[in-house]
């Protein structure tokens, strides 16, 4: 999981490590299982929703994709 | 020892290690050309740091007005401050325009005119007619060149049977009497250790951004080849040439693009005053990178940083319309939210130069096989061993590496690797001579060593060390006085390893083992960068010595080989520079001062 959130550029993997650390054990086991999905989605589009605010295509992933998000403005470092 | 490794073998012509766009185009053109071919990678192929590059890569095409590689050659070899090789550049300026159509063909999507040929923007630093005019010569995939061409070039690989072993960690080369015989690997997902037997191994494992506090690349860059190439005894060349991006995000290391100061975005000091008129009077917030990142550096250390260590810079936005912030700068008001805190719109970004590319790595021919000196010949080829991309030294980019030439080094490069393996291997399944008796122990033993080591120091704080060393003491700011002291701290900072502590006993998803693989090549990376920076008393290109400003062609026009023992002491050498060209259609370009 940890290697999973290795992506091609540094803003992901900011975004996604911290998140694997603070929050993924809190988790209830279906966002556990979005958060897995979305890593095995690309990066270009992992980018588009986690940095620039595109939504992905399904209700599961936007909801994962906005706890990253806002998990991350609380605590910006 | 408790814990008996188990071992696979595999044989293959050749074996390519990393998936970026070197890696991946190495592959592909091995195995179009028939050759057994591996690609072993540490991440998914598509998600190697190449990805990152929005920028566009670099060719001749003269699509948008006129060109001629000659012209391009010429801004690469100033641009490399007359260290670059004059015969590796003009290849790679005469080969890009061939290797981009190649490009085109598998399907890469490029950018295109109203008429439908390659669309291509300007780019700081590409000429034309030797300096005197804008050369329009970047060609781009909307602003997802790097992720492109990963994708056209992954499926290539795939078409054409290239296998790949996919979340594999490249440990050693197998070495035998000073010729490469394959490549040890440890896959994560089973714990098991392949034995990779090859006629050629190619390196394209990146650069070692990671060794610094702060940097732009993703944490996947950390050395791995140079590492290895450490281990077998061979020299890494041009450490010492790293190159900063001014505006990196403090804290973060995430990159504000120079499209902010191009807008009219500006820095400012503690005294909120805009300093670059002090350093620039002409071209003030849009001078160079290295001259932007120099003006900071000596800000901060004049005690004018900002924020409560003074050690950091402002970037203003807020004074621009945000509507052109919308449309011209697209993301950046997402970045410093994100990453700084900060709305762009009412307050500054908070920024610091950072590690952006490295120029050094491991020496090679124009045809990527890797080189050492051996006796007199300074070009002795290593039997079996190539390297291509980030991780190599051609040397194209010699002191200083220009904007979309990077991926155009990947390209060109991976496509001379390719078709120099094949002349070299001369055919599919070509046995293989049987491997000497106990050639992959060192290695099993490393890692036997390593996943027992019960030290005190964790793998967080040797990095965090070695990170925050090389950033105050190897950074933009160099002296031989800040260089001497940084040595010493770095010469500690590695021997503490011998005391690396590792918690988790298992070869299975082990990320305390492997981080600490990755630790050990970044301190190698981190040892020679310093020691090469140390010796090399002139200023050029990315390496800036207060001590001695001025290029001295006289004493330092020659690239720096630094090798290191298993107790990380260093050892110098030199290559001289290649001034000559590859054939006579294009005259070297002569030594000249380096203004723009």
């Amino acid at each position: 999981m940890r290697w999973r959130c290795r992506r091609g550029t540094k803003e992901l993997d900011l975004l996604l490590e911290r998140f694997l650390t603070a929050h993924y054990a809190q988790l209830a086991a279906a966002e556990q299982a979005a958060f897995e999905r979305l890593l095995a989605q690309e990066d270009h589009a992992l980018q588009a929703w986690l940095i620039y605010g595109e939504s992905p295509p399904d209700a599961e992933l936007t909801r994962i994709v906005e706890r990253i998000r806002s998990s991350h403005l609380l605590s910006p470092r | 020892m408790t814990h008996a490794i188990q071992t696979v073998e595999h044989t293959y012509d050749v074996v390519v290690v990393g998936a970026g766009g070197a890696g991946l185009r190495a592959t592909f053109g091995m195995a179009e050309q028939g050759l057994n071919t591996a690609c072993v990678t540490k991440v998914f192929p598509t998600r190697s740091h190449t990805v990152a590059a929005q920028g566009g890569v670099s060719a001749a095409l003269g699509n948008m007005g006129e060109d001629d590689w000659r012209w391009h050659m010429y801004d690469t070899v100033k641009g490399s401050d007359w260290l670059g090789d004059q015969d590796a550049i003009e290849y790679m300026c005469r080969e890009a325009v061939p290797a981009i159509l190649e490009l085109e063909h598998y399907g890469v999507p490029f950018s295109r005119t109203e008429d439908g040929k390659i669309y291509q923007r300007p780019f700081g630093g590409m000429t034309t007619r030797f300096g005197q005019g804008t050369a329009q010569r970047t060609c781009a995939a909307a602003d997802r060149t790097g992720h492109a061409i990963l994708h056209t070039l992954y499926q290539q690989a795939l078409k054409h049977r290239a296998e790949f072993y996919i979340e594999h960690f490249a440990t050693d080369l197998l070495m035998d009497d000073g010729v490469c015989r394959g490549v040890v690997t440890l896959d994560m997902n089973t714990g098991i250790v392949h034995i990779f037997r090859a006629h050629q191994v190619i390196l394209a494992t990146g650069g070692y951004g990671r060794a610094y506090f702060s940097c732009t690349s993703a944490h996947t860059c950390t050395g791995d080849g140079n590492g290895m190439v450490l281990r077998a005894g061979l020299p890494l060349q041009d450490m010492e040439f790293v190159q900063f991006h001014p505006t990196g995000i403090y804290g973060a290391g995430c990159l504000i693009s120079e499209g902010v100061r191009g807008e009219g975005g500006y820095l400012t000091n503690a005294k909120g005053e805009r300093f670059m008129p002090n350093y620039a009077p002409s071209a003030q917030d849009l001078a160079s990178r290295d001259v932007v990142s120099r003006a900071m550096t000596v800000e901060i250390r004049e005690g004018r940083g900002v924020g409560p260590k003074a050690d950091h810079i402002y970037l203003h936005v807020e004074h621009l319309d945000p509507a052109v912030i919308h449309e011209r700068l697209p993301g950046i008001s997402d970045l410093a939210r994100i990453f700084a805190g900060v709305d762009v719109s009412q307050e500054p970004i908070p920024v610091v130069p950072t590690v952006h590319y490295n120029m050094g790595g491991i020496p090679t021919n124009y045809r990527g096989e890797v080189v050492q000196r051996r006796g007199d010949d300074p070009d002795a080829v290593v039997p079996g061993l190539m390297a291509v991309g980030e991780a190599a030294c051609v040397s194209v980019h010699g002191a200083n590496r220009l904007g979309s030439n990077s991926l155009l080094d990947l390209v060109v490069f991976g496509r001379a690797a390719a078709h120099r393996a094949a002349e070299v291997i001369g055919g599919r399944g070509k046995p293989h001579s049987p491997l000497p008796e106990g050639c992959p122990d060192p290695a099993l033993q490393r890692l036997e060593r390593l996943l027992h080591a019960k030290g005190g120091k964790p793998t967080a704080a040797v990095r965090d060390e070695m990170q925050h060393t090389m950033q105050n003491y190897a950074a933009v700011f160099r002296t031989g006085e800040t260089l001497d002291e940084g040595c010493k701290r770095m010469d500690g900072v590695y021997k503490s390893f011998e005391d690396i502590a590792i918690t988790d006993r298992s070869l299975i998803w082990n990320s305390d083992l492997i981080e600490t693989l990755e630790l050990e090549n970044l301190l190698g990376c981190a040892v020679t960068t310093i020691h090469s920076a140390r010796n090399r008393c002139e200023s050029r290109g990315a390496h800036a010595r207060e001590d001695y400003p001025e290029r001295d062609d006289q004493k330092w026009l020659k690239h720096t080989l630094a090798s290191m023992a298993p107790n990380g002491q260093v050892t110098l050498d030199e290559r001289p520079v290649h001034l000559n060209t590859l054939t006579d259609e294009v005259d070297s370009v002569p030594l000249q001062a380096r203004v723009y």
